[in-house]
């Protein structure tokens, strides 16, 4: 297993200069699955059209991502490796990745780093020079690579110069603000794809001897979650429908630190870095239902359950271990703030203990209590400043003087298209590579994982595997966009649009798209049982009959049409909302992000089920609501299943 | 759950059907406006009216609605971005505005960034002015182990803060002149400040102005409105070390 990548790598077919030229890739999404993909593989010479819906390639929501990105270099000299890396993200994932893809992960994560500093990415320094690490969630090294808490800025624009260069260079064709409609096969290969120029709204036929998805998790199914608005499933969806499997699609993410909801105006949910569970102490009040504001609650009255529950761990368990603990101080009643829904984040000690030490490097052994404050907000703000200005810029509360509010919002999706060793799904010649896969995380991710896994399989995976398939198609000429197939997916692709524009109803797609979420929310979200996932199925179903036969879609087809676009996501969210739910059904344990109540210790942590569950489910579209099962039985040689104990 | 605001609002929307079209303001009442409402989700609010009374929605850019993506643009009551300093539209909160104000909003204006449909419009030649040379030209596989490169603290948070450009074209639609310098020299300056982009800093600068210049962005003349108003806080001295980068260009061998 830990030889099986520099094997594979000694043995892949290989694909020559003159043969690349004549290749055409087709890369779908920009974030830094897409933009490393596409740059990869045009420097190496493939012809490659890249696609995004937003009005530049850099706006992808990778750009998104705060707290840093992991690597086993161990710069710090804490004992970290290779091994620890899978270990750790092995672990975290409760025992649901495959070993080898998670090994691979682990190996090719050092490169990433060099190759983000040869690009000029400016990740934090120290004073002499060299990089900075800090530590996260689920893990006990410090290997965490950032650059304040814009670190998925800095890496996507990174990508995003190496894409343009590409672009400059003629390399890579850009088609931004187009959306991916349909995949094209032919003879059972992936051929193309049918995608809507969202402008003019014409809808257009792209050739590719291979497809990539690279289009990000499906995290907005639950309407509110930490996702760009235009976060969506359908390139994925798509792709299942014209059979590609579905894998673990229950595996969801629920982040336990973000900006508690406010209204029923909410559009989305702001997380706040997992970086600040590093310094910050999460509490509620030891009192029920307790009346008053946070610093008059003297110390002996605050229960910080975290470090109570786990102390090995403490503030920094994972992020499913940390969110579910939220919801159980919340639904006994402790919960904080307005809505009652929300725990607390403390800055107070890291301020102060920062504050000492700033004092003591200043040569002020004496200082009083006020000078420790304010050298402690200084360092504070050095490390956390953007976080804490977004945080009061929504909140309207200022947290170095109060503690902020938190609570757990959905974040990521672990569940995506299934694919083999090469990222390749079940449809031969289409790929897909980052959050929109399954893969590396089973079911949960670790902190600063997403990054490494996005260019990972962009910059390092992909550029080796997918030779092993083009490599023989070097005699397949360009296949004429006339061809039927893609004359066929077309017209297709308008038949639903015209559907949609034709419904002419009485509501708008978000009506439909927040009932949607309040379902997901309520019965397939951070604890799920049997009763409530029937329940949500039979709802779901219904709502999609309500949703084709009475969304309201102003304007016309033929131009911009924000509320079209939404309409055709929104429609593809209903369909795998009750997949999620068939999952969530089917998987009757609980493990990582995915938490079954029938499936729990005495007091309440999560219990697994090796025996009947330690499989990927890779689900079949059969069309009216029916899927099939198919299983991919998961072995451990190395990191042997064990309970995941964070006390 | 705290249910909607009282606030009653004015909004002046500029409509405009698509690029060759001729627009025009138009006006809505809003009411139910909450302080804790971001400005795209009054928007919302109001598109989610104009939707029932079977009228067409607003087009705006949004995406992230975390201020770091760069797609929304709004010009607000003369402001890009609106009146909080620092801050894009969309973490831009009603908090900021008072019961019974009138607010105009307007697309970035600029013979570069022409209008799409209503608030939207093409910022492209951002991209092309990227191609142009705001890259390190090192594929994929060719780098060195990070820390054998050193770069001293102060260089690269300096290098780190331009690179914070979040590309939303705010400093254009500022600028009396549309000038794109502050974004421009944001790029050369991260590039510039750090060793790994040394070897191409001659050429680098004079692509990315020359294309800056092709795209019909206008001159600088030094009035600050675009670090005023940058989201990002952008800092003037990006445009001070361009220019500096350029004339050495020009004139060192």
């Amino acid at each position: 297993m830990n030889e099986k990548w520099t094997n594979y790598k000694g043995s892949v077919k290989l694909v020559n200069p003159a043969n690349k030229r004549k290749l055409e890739v087709i890369v779908v999404g920009t974030g830094l699955a897409g933009a490393s993909a596409a740059a990869s593989l045009g420097e190496m010479g493939y012809k490659v059209k890249a696609f995004c819906f937003q009005d530049s390639p850099r706006r992808a929501h990778s750009i998104a991502a705060q707290g840093g990105i992991n690597a086993a270099k161990n710069y710090q000299n804490d004992g970290d490796s290779v091994h620890r890396l899978f270990y750790d993200t092995v672990k975290g994932g409760d025992y649901r990745a495959r070993e080898a893809n998670v090994h691979r992960l682990a190996e090719v994560s050092t490169s990433i780093i060099d190759q983000c500093v040869a690009q000029g990415v400016p990740l934090a320094r120290e004073y002499g020079g060299l990089l900075s690490n800090r530590s996260f969630g689920g893990t006990q090294v410090q290997r965490t690579f950032y650059a304040a808490g814009q670190t998925g800025q800095q890496l996507l624009i990174g990508a995003y110069q190496a894409l343009e260069r590409q672009v400059a260079l003629g390399n890579v064709e850009m088609f931004s603000r187009h959306e991916m409609l349909d995949v094209v096969t032919i003879e059972g290969k992936s051929r193309g794809i049918i995608a809507r120029d969202l402008i003019s709204g014409k809808l257009e036929r792209h050739f590719g001897h291979a497809v990539l998805l690279c289009t990000g998790g499906y995290g907005n199914v639950f309407y509110l979650s930490t996702n760009a608005m235009g976060s969506n499933v359908t390139a994925a969806w798509k792709a299942h429908r014209k059979g590609a499997y579905f894998g673990n699609p229950c595996f969801t993410q629920i982040h336990p630190t973000c900006i508690p909801v406010s209204g029923d105006h909410q559009s989305k949910l702001t997380l706040m870095s997992e970086s600040l569970r590093n310094d910050g102490r999460i509490w509620v009040p030891k009192m029920q239902n307790d009346p008053r504001p946070a610093n008059q609650i003297p110390e002996e009255e605050r229960d910080y359950y975290l470090e109570r529950r786990y102390p090995a761990f403490g503030n920094l368990v994972p992020r499913d271990v940390a969110s579910r603990a939220a919801k159980e101080r919340c639904d006994a009643g402790y919960g904080v703030g307005a809505s009652k829904m929300a725990v607390y984040l403390d800055y107070a000690s890291a301020i102060e203990r920062y504050g000492k030490t700033e004092a003591n490097k200043r040569g002020l052994h004496n200082a009083d209590k006020e000078t420790i404050i304010t050298l402690g907000k200084g360092v504070v703000a050095e490390k956390y400043g953007n976080l804490f200005e977004m945080y009061e810029k929504i909140t309207g509360e200022n947290p170095y003087e109060v503690p902020m509010r938190i609570y757990p919002a959905v974040h990521y999706t672990m569940g995506g298209l299934w694919v083999d060793y090469e990222l390749m799904t079940t449809i031969p010649g289409l790929y897909c590579l980052g959050e929109a896969n399954f893969s590396d995380h089973g079911a949960n991710r670790l902190g600063a994982s997403a990054l490494m896994q996005g260019l990972a399989d962009g910059y390092f995976v992909i550029p080796y595997t997918i030779g092993n398939y083009l490599a023989d198609e070097i005699r397949t000429n360009s296949i004429p966009t006339d061809h039927p197939a893609f004359m066929e997916a077309e017209a297709a692709a308008q038949a639903t649009i015209d559907r949609l524009m034709n419904i002419k109803g009485s509501k708008s797609v978000d009506y439909f798209h927040k009932r949607l979420g309040k379902i997901m929310w309520d019965k397939c979200g951070m604890a799920r049982n049997e009763e409530g996932l029937k329940q949500a199925i039979a709802e779901i179903r219904q709502l999609q009959q309500e949703f084709w036969s009475d969304v309201r879609i102003p304007g016309d087809a033929n131009g911009l049409n924000p509320e079209l676009e939404k309409a055709g996501r929104v429609a593809d969210f209903l369909e795998l909302g009750e997949l999620m739910c068939v999952d969530a059904l089917n998987r009757n344990e609980s493990c990582g992000g995915h938490f079954r109540e029938e499936s729990q210790t005495p007091d309440g942590e999560a219990e697994r089920n090796d025996e009947d569950y330690a499989y990927v489910a890779a689900w079949e579209y059969k069309g009216n609501n029916q899927y099939d099962l198919h299983k991919e039985p998961l072995t451990f040689e190395v990191a042997k299943p064990s309970k995941r104990n964070y006390a | 759950m705290i249910m909607s605001g009282d606030m009653k609002l004015t909004l002046k929307v500029w409509r405009q059907k698509n690029s060759s079209a001729k627009g025009a303001f138009e006006t809505y009442q809003v009411d139910g406006i909450s302080k804790d409402m971001s400005f795209l989700e009054m928007f919302d609010v109001l598109n989610e009216r104009l939707i029932s009374e079977g009228k067409e929605p607003i087009a705006f850019d949004h995406d992230c609605r975390e201020g770091i993506c760069g797609m929304c643009s709004m010009y607000i009551n003369g402001r890009a971005h609106g009146p909080w300093k620092g801050t894009t539209t969309c973490q831009l909160h009603m908090r900021a505005f008072n019961d019974g104000d009138t607010i105009v909003v307007e697309p970035w204006r600029s013979v570069a960034f022409p209008v799409v449909k209503d608030l939207v419009v093409n910022r492209s030649a951002f991209d092309r002015i990227i191609q142009a040379g705001g890259y390190i030209s090192v594929n994929t596989g060719n780098a060195v182990d990070a820390n054998s490169i050193l770069i001293d603290k102060p260089d690269a948070d300096k290098a780190f803060a331009a690179a914070a450009c979040i590309g939303c074209g705010a400093c254009v639609a500022a600028c009396p002149n549309a000038s794109a310098m502050l974004f421009t020299s944001a790029k050369v300056s991260h590039l510039a400040l750090l060793p790994q982009g040394d070897p191409e800093r001659k050429t680098r600068v004079n692509n990315m102005v020359r294309q800056m210049d092709i795209e019909g962005f206008g001159m600088c003349s030094n009035t600050g409105a675009c670090e005023a108003e940058c989201p990002k806080e952008i800092s003037l001295e990006n445009i001070a070390r361009m220019n500096r980068e350029y004339v050495s260009s020009v004139f060192a061998g």
